[in-house]
């Protein structure tokens, strides 16, 4: 009889759950809006328009200043908010995604080595905690102050930010692994190293890679928002979540639309990855604590 | 205890010795030039080079690096490009206005946070239950700063209750709390969310060892068991989580002081970055991360004195 593979027997439980199911397909629903952001969003993000500023959206339809056109209002500048919603949408998840793995690959590598061999363990180890001595997003602040505001820096600083957490989790992982016996059984055959490592090591690590990647996708959205709410994400006049709430800080008391709808969006965003983060975790990995 | 405290203590200075190295590398590796910023924008290029000898920026990087620290053991923590003013000074007056902020997140979000983890804790797989651990996950990912935003939209303008922003006073006086009230709220969200989901699962993990079953067949009244017997051994991790959070209150304030015009190191830090004040960047950071590392030194203490096993690893 042909056995299913565990990570498939994974995903089919996750489904099994509505919540997370839902989850996942918001986030569908969500990746196909802005991936065909240009067909989908009539106007042009970047297009001002000041004879059409903070026009209300279809809450207000029946306010004369309504215009059908912007359906989600425009904001300070006349520019359209659902196409700098979409627009920004692919930042965020860009820039949380790329950080991310960024992340993810030095992280594991790091992880990996300091699992499997001691004398390493405490030269990497001690590095992360220094890294870690620098709370939340005080260590990307640094290294955006250092680089300048651009968004390939905010994702370099949010993934050198997350290298240290993922290596911790990892390491752990692994001298776990190192503990079993078909480790020492494969050890005795007289494989090499990185043979051990690649094939047996890394793949039993992939619960714990999936779990901590989800969850961190979530955070790096929410820091990449941060940073460009505190002008130092992604450069103005290119949309982003985070930076559309900040440009409208202006307007918070005559148009708080502008500032709850892309709020709604961060929201919906990072939940959505939290929940399925949590489910996996509960499938996947059940001893992996935060 | 006296020898874990020696090895503590060891490990955090050299904690702080690798944090300020990496301070200091990341300015020197930096593309801006102090020099440049100090001498001004219409500095000629003798000024700007003069000005480099000054600021000691022509001498090699250990140098540099050794003379940054020596200062630094002296309490020096420079002296800031723009306005020429010591550092230490500037951020002296404004930190008690973000230790404020930040004892008054962490206090409303124990007071919130701890009580509910426990109470989905002890109502596991209840209605309750899945709602508090909805309600803590959509706190952990809403983002401080709209909060904020939206409580100033509603509380502020809209009924009036609470002053805008500002912070002149701490907040156990009358005037300090109203202003306190909404940024503690924002900033301290967050956190209460995560207290919630470790009590929460710290407090299930408790409930299950075999002390708890010896209690309760001895008939020992269940909510006797649950606030004294269980709580005491949940909250451990919990008292971890507060030293990790405080950092996390002290990165989150940075965000939380612009909404709230909060006049404190996090609006500092900030400034400086736009005005690449670089000097002041550097000690701003090194301030939050050395408070962050002596806050954790105090709960990993604090944490052998409740847990008398932790000392014996």
């Amino acid at each position: 009889m042909k056995r299913e593979h565990p990570l498939r027997t994974a995903f089919r439980k996750l489904f099994q759950n509505r919540l997370a199911t839902i989850c996942f397909f918001v986030l569908m629903i969500e990746l196909v809006l802005i991936l065909f952001a240009p067909q989908i969003a009539k106007c042009d993000p970047n297009e001002t328009n000041i004879l059409l500023r903070l026009r209300p959206g279809f809450w207000a339809s029946s306010d004369p200043k309504y215009v059908p056109e912007h359906w989600l209002g425009t904001d300070e500048l006349g520019r359209d908010i659902w196409a700098r919603l979409l627009y920004g949408g692919r930042v965020s998840l860009m820039v949380g995604f790329t950080a991310t793995a960024i992340g993810l690959f030095f992280g594991t590598i790091l992880g990996l080595l300091a699992g499997y061999y001691k004398h390493l363990d405490n030269v990497i180890m001690r590095i992360m905690d220094v890294l870690f001595t620098f709370p939340s997003i005080l260590l990307a602040l640094l290294i955006v102050a250092m680089l300048g505001v651009s968004v390939k820096n905010a994702t370099i600083a949010i993934s050198i930010w997350s290298i240290p957490s993922f290596a911790r989790m990892i390491r752990s992982r692994v001298l776990q692994i190192k503990q079993e016996e078909y480790i020492t059984a494969i050890q005795s055959l007289g494989a090499t190293d990185f043979w051990i490592l690649s094939r047996h090591v890394l793949s039993n690590t992939l619960p714990t890679i999936i779990v901590i990647a989800t969850m961190r996708i979530a955070s790096a959205i929410l820091s990449i928002a941060t940073l460009s709410y505190l002008g130092v994400g992604v450069p103005v006049p290119q949309a982003e979540w985070g930076g559309m709430i900040s440009s409208a800080k202006t307007q918070m008391f005559q148009a708080p639309y502008l500032i709850i709808i892309p709020g709604i969006a961060i929201i919906i965003t990072v939940i959505c990855f939290n929940i399925l983060g949590d489910k996996l975790r509960d499938i996947l990995d059940p001893n992996l604590k935060d | 205890m006296g020898r874990y405290i020696r090895k503590r203590i060891v490990m955090m200075f050299f904690l702080l010795i690798g944090m300020t190295f990496i301070v200091f590398a990341s300015l020197y590796l930096a593309p801006g030039d102090p020099a440049e910023i100090a001498a001004g924008p219409s500095a000629t290029v003798e000024e700007v080079e003069r000005m480099r000898v000054y600021l000691g920026l022509d001498r090699p990087f250990f140098v540099q690096y050794f003379t940054y620290l020596t200062n630094l053991f002296k309490g020096d923590l420079g002296t800031s490009l723009i306005t020429r003013q010591p550092i230490r000074d500037e951020l002296a007056v404004r930190l008690p206005n973000t230790l404020n902020l930040a004892v008054a997140s962490m206090i409303f979000a124990s007071a919130i946070g701890i009580p509910l983890g426990i109470i989905a804790a002890i109502n596991k797989d209840s209605w309750i239950d899945n709602t508090l651990t909805t309600l803590s996950l959509a706190g952990i990912s809403i983002p401080n700063f709209w909060l904020g935003s939206i409580l100033i939209i509603t509380f502020c303008v809209q009924l009036g209750w609470f002053p805008t922003g500002g912070m002149d006073a701490p907040f156990w006086t009358a005037h300090g709390f109203k202003q306190a009230v909404l940024p503690a709220l924002s900033l301290g969200m967050q956190v209460a969310a995560g207290f919630t989901r470790i009590g929460r699962s710290s407090m299930l993990e408790v409930m299950q060892s075999d002390y708890i079953r010896t209690a309760r067949s001895k008939g020992v009244a269940e909510n006797r068991v649950i606030w004294i017997h269980a709580l005491r051994n949940a909250l451990i991790p919990i008292i971890t989580q507060m030293g990790t959070s405080f950092g996390g209150l002290l990165g989150g304030a940075i965000v939380t002081e612009q909404v709230f015009a909060v006049n404190g190191i996090g609006s500092y830090l900030m400034n400086a970055i736009s005005q690449r004040n670089y000097y002041a960047v550097q000690s701003t950071v090194l301030v939050i991360a050395f408070m962050f590392v002596v806050v954790n030194l105090i709960v990993d203490l604090l944490y052998s004195v409740i847990d008398p096993r932790i000392r014996y690893e």
